[in-house]
């Protein structure tokens, strides 16, 4: 597909770079030359500098065959004014970034209506909705839904202390009996589809699908079960924080923020009535020790400043706070800090990237292929796909264990009507199923796609 | 530096030609010639060291930057014209090595300089591997295996950058691949309307493959000892009409087809392109009227010659030797303008004969008003100070090198100054034929095998405009930890 990226920040040159991997053609477009030089020195796109609400501008980045166009420039009006020139211009759907909280209520719906915006993102919103799911969740893993409720995957890190360390998954599925699926290992900076005879080591980070249920099961008897966070603080006081605060708030939670700048400390103050505002300088430990760090049984750090977020982060897990959540946007300090210890790291880019591709690819789905939704897992290194099985379908009636799948691919769950089935040898596969395939080191289109050949 | 990256290219490249060089195999065999068993060799041995570089080089790291880019393309040049000139020499058209390999680099660079005593003595095989040479060197070597081959790597922009001539490179389309094909798909499509006007106009069907391919890639290797003298009038016309439009920046033309009209008139280099044509030619007209006689055959005389030398072609229609030496000069000054950038002309390119114009301009103006502050534009948009700094540091080595070739090829001392200048200059900008004993009915046989080594890589360095073969002949580029 060709579409259109205005604004080079952060999250415009991620999804430049997703975008181009997964085969689109992609233009940037943005004001200041420098970057674009840089951009098209890395990704195989084509930059126009100039303003994207310009009519020329766009022209000349092909707006008329392009088939969509996302706006991630800094301010929220220009992002809204570029949607919608182009989408008079001709493109078929239009994405805009609008992450001011006045604009996020319910004038959103009305404006996207009169913009013609397919779809709006707040980063922001993002990210905290997701910080909140971790934070509920009561265990130190990350989990992601599929599109039903009952069908989830759990991401934990395998620790020394761990029952899992140097176990071979078929010993592991007699020890811990329950309906789940190892679906996919991390270990440096590889990833794993695993089968039967693998060796879970110390170190990994293994990625288990289950229904919700099973899956608590699970982490209960390997003492990955933690009391849900109640008291929790966050630092620094971002549009992030706010939103997150007000949501664990609604849900019954006491919440502390702690910011440096005694201005946004007010704002902050006027927005959240019930939130405990802390107007101090969160890296110093007196602080930290003073405002109760070793009761909460939660720490998130979303200060601007990826480096202080992993540092304070790693304090809080050394004063054994049960979850920490830091936020970090660079990618090459995630992976530091995932080395590091950190359990939980949350990347506004990477989840915006995500649904941006995702949204890539249903769009493509109108075109032919037919994914339903796309998740990325394990750091955006393995993708969980969910699929529609036509009734034509090459995989229908024979058993799992006689397909002959290509290397790195798993179908991690069929969900047949209201029921979510964990897959194993002789489960068979019907019309109208949906099914959830793992695949790493590879991008995949179509279901076929998995078949090995 | 990503060297097995750099070796695993090559050995790509290396394939491609192997499969290009089929082509003269097919030829050969048409006409039943001999020198058919020298391409099946060439074709065995290049197939035979690119699968050794491909397998021995393989590798995950696909990541390339800016110097791998340079690297890449310069090796990718001198190898493909080692291994071109291996059918000259099997073949025994061309015994010696030398003479081949400067015959091979002047048709890839799209040079014309031939070594060839008698053209008529060669085979039809060896002459269409000669102007084919042309042909796939004019757009580009890496450009063609990159509209071909599924993508080599993610940042093939380094290298699409490197070979691509002109200051400033822009894609037409978001992808290299995409972009490399539109390329291509323009060339074939101007080539071949040119190879059908020639036959129309009563040119044998080899003749006019040949010319086509000369002209498509502004080279000149011609098949007659008197280059085109013998055709027709029409032939000449259509030869040179089709040698200015490949001058001419092909972006250009995909905006044609995107009936982008107006960018292609607001285009100033295109207007200075035409402007100097026809200056150039009323110029020496005027001086070789008393020459010619018929106003039609001296039009047609200076037309087809300024054409040929301002896009670097070298066709002759005449002995410009002949010509009084105000023509001379201006064809000599010609030859460093060459035609517009992205164009598969050489030379310096128009572009940036334009922007050293208007940067020497503000400097100027600079000196009378010291605190004047001006912006250098270029078709109505803003060229940043970078771009500029580098085009005039580009024309001080480019003048620097220039010096250097001719000093080299004046070791010798054989040759008139005239000779050795023009000659060092006609190769570093890849025009061909210069003047005295290398004027367009001479050749550069008489060079001893030094002079020729220096004058092909003086084509190499014309041709890819210096740095990548700058760079990856600094031995620091290619150890650990410097640079």
């Amino acid at each position: 597909m060709e579409i259109i990226i205005a604004g080079c920040g952060k999250i415009g040159m991620e999804a430049a770079a997703n975008l181009t991997l997964e085969g689109h053609s992609v233009t940037v477009i943005d004001k200041n030359p420098n970057v674009l030089n840089n951009i098209i020195n890395i990704y195989d796109v084509m930059s126009v500098c100039g303003n994207a609400v310009n009519y020329e501008i766009l022209s000349e980045a092909g707006i008329k065959n392009a088939d969509m166009f996302i706006a991630v420039m800094g301010s929220d009006e220009l992002n809204m004014l570029s949607c919608f020139a182009a989408k008079n211009l001709g493109v078929k759907s239009t994405i805009a970034r609008i992450r001011n909280p006045e604009y996020n209520d319910k004038s959103l719906g009305f404006m996207r209506q009169h913009l013609g915006l397919s779809m709006a993102i707040n980063p922001e919103l993002l990210a905290a909705k997701e910080i909140f799911n971790i934070l509920k969740l009561p265990a130190a893993v990350k989990t992601e839904h599929f599109s039903r409720r009952n069908f989830e995957i759990a991401e934990l890190k395998v620790t020394k202390d761990s029952a899992l360390c140097g176990l071979k998954l078929i010993d592991m599925r007699e020890k811990f009996n329950f309906s789940y699926l190892v679906c996919a290992i991390q270990r440096g900076s590889e990833v794993f589809i695993p089968n039967g005879n693998f060796t879970i080591e110390c170190g990994d980070k293994i990625g288990i699908t289950a229904s919700a249920a099973e899956i608590q099961k699970l982490l209960k008897s390997l003492n990955y079960l933690k009391k849900q966070a109640r008291n929790i603080m966050i630092l620094g006081g971002s549009k992030t924080a706010v939103y997150l605060a007000k949501m664990l708030v609604n849900t019954g939670n006491s919440v502390k923020i702690i910011d440096n700048n005694p201005v946004r400390c007010a704002e902050l103050s006027k927005y959240l009535e019930k939130v405990v505002i802390i107007n101090g300088d969160g890296s110093s430990r007196e602080l930290l020790l003073e405002e109760g760090l070793k009761d909460i049984d939660a720490f998130v750090s979303l200060t601007g400043i990826d480096e202080e977020n992993i540092l304070i982060s790693l304090y809080a897990s050394m004063q054994n706070v049960s979850k920490v959540v830091a936020k970090v946007n660079r990618n090459e300090l995630i992976s530091m800090a995932d080395n590091l210890g950190l359990d939980s790291i949350i990347s506004q880019k990477d989840i915006t990237t995500n649904i941006l591709v995702g949204y890539a690819r249903a769009l493509e789905n109108s075109f032919g292929s037919n994914v339903e939704t796309l998740y990325k897992v394990m750091d955006g290194k393995v993708e969980a796909l969910e699929f529609n099985i036509r009734p034509d379908s090459k995989l229908i009636g024979i058993p799992l264990k006689d397909l002959s799948l290509k290397k790195d691919t798993l179908i991690a769950g069929i969900m047949r009507g209201r029921k979510t089935i964990i897959p194993n040898g002789d489960d068979i596969i019907c019309p109208n199923d949906k099914v959830i395939v793992f695949a790493a080191n590879q991008r995949l289109r179509d279901l076929s796609d998995i078949l090995f050949k | 530096m990503n060297r097995r990256m750099i070796f695993y290219t090559l050995g790509k490249m290396i394939k491609l030609e192997a499969a290009i060089l089929v082509l003269p195999l097919i030829v050969s065999l048409i006409y039943k010639e001999p020198d058919a068993l020298s391409f099946l060799i060439t074709v065995l041995i290049s197939l035979a060291l690119g699968f050794l570089l491909t397998l021995v080089f393989k590798s995950k790291n696909k990541v390339i930057y800016a110097k791998e880019g340079f690297a890449i393309v310069a090796l990718t040049w001198i190898t493909i014209s080692a291994v071109g000139a291996l059918p000259f020499v099997i073949s025994g058209s061309i015994p010696n090595y030398i003479d081949a390999f400067f015959e091979t680099v002047s048709g890839f660079t799209t040079t014309g300089a031939s070594i060839v005593k008698d053209v008529t003595a060669l085979p039809h095989g060896i002459l269409f591997w000669r102007s084919f040479t042309h042909w796939i060197g004019g757009m580009g070597v890496i450009v063609f295996i990159m509209a071909i081959v599924p993508s080599l790597t993610d940042r093939s922009i380094h290298i699409l950058r490197a070979e691509m001539p002109g200051p400033i490179i822009g894609k037409l389309v978001p992808k290299a691949k995409d972009t490399a094909k539109i390329l291509y798909l323009i060339y074939i499509v101007i080539t071949a309307l040119e190879f059908i006007l020639l036959l129309l106009g009563g040119m044998p069907v080899f003749d006019s493959l040949i010319h086509s391919f000369g002209t498509a890639g502004t080279g000149g290797f011609g098949i007659k000892p008197n280059c085109l003298q013998d055709y027709s009038p029409y032939c000449k016309w259509v030869i040179t009409i089709f040698m200015l439009i490949f001058g001419v920046n092909f972006n250009l033309y995909y905006f044609i087809l995107l009936k982008r009209i107006k960018s292609v008139f607001k285009n100033c280099e295109l207007w200075l392109y035409l402007a100097l044509f026809v200056i150039a030619s009323a110029v020496i007209s005027f001086n070789i009227y008393s020459i010619y006689k018929t106003v039609s055959e001296t039009v047609l005389q200076s037309s087809f010659q300024v054409a040929s030398i301002i896009t670097t072609t070298g066709y002759s229609t005449a002995d410009f030797n002949q010509w009084p030496t105000l023509s001379k000069t201006v064809l000599l000054i010609l030859m460093f303008f060459g035609g517009c950038a992205g164009s598969t002309a050489g030379g310096l390119k128009i572009q940036r004969v334009v922007m050293l114009y208007k940067s020497v301009k503000r400097e100027l103006l600079k000196m009378l008003h010291p605190s004047s502050v001006s912006t250098v534009k270029l078709d109505g948009k803003s060229v940043d100070n970078p771009t500029l700094n580098s085009t005039n540091i580009y024309f001080a080595i480019y003048i620097g090198l220039l010096f250097i070739v001719f000093i080299l090829i004046s070791l010798e001392n054989k040759f008139s100054i005239e000779t050795n200048f023009s000659a060092a200059v006609s190769c570093f900008n890849n025009v061909g034929p210069g003047f005295g004993t290398v004027g367009p009915l001479g050749n550069y046989s008489a060079y001893s095998g030094f002079s020729k080594m220096v004058l092909s890589f003086a084509m190499l360095f014309g041709r890819l405009e210096i740095y990548p073969l700058l760079f990856t002949l600094i031995p620091s580029v290619w150890t650990k930890g410097r640079f």
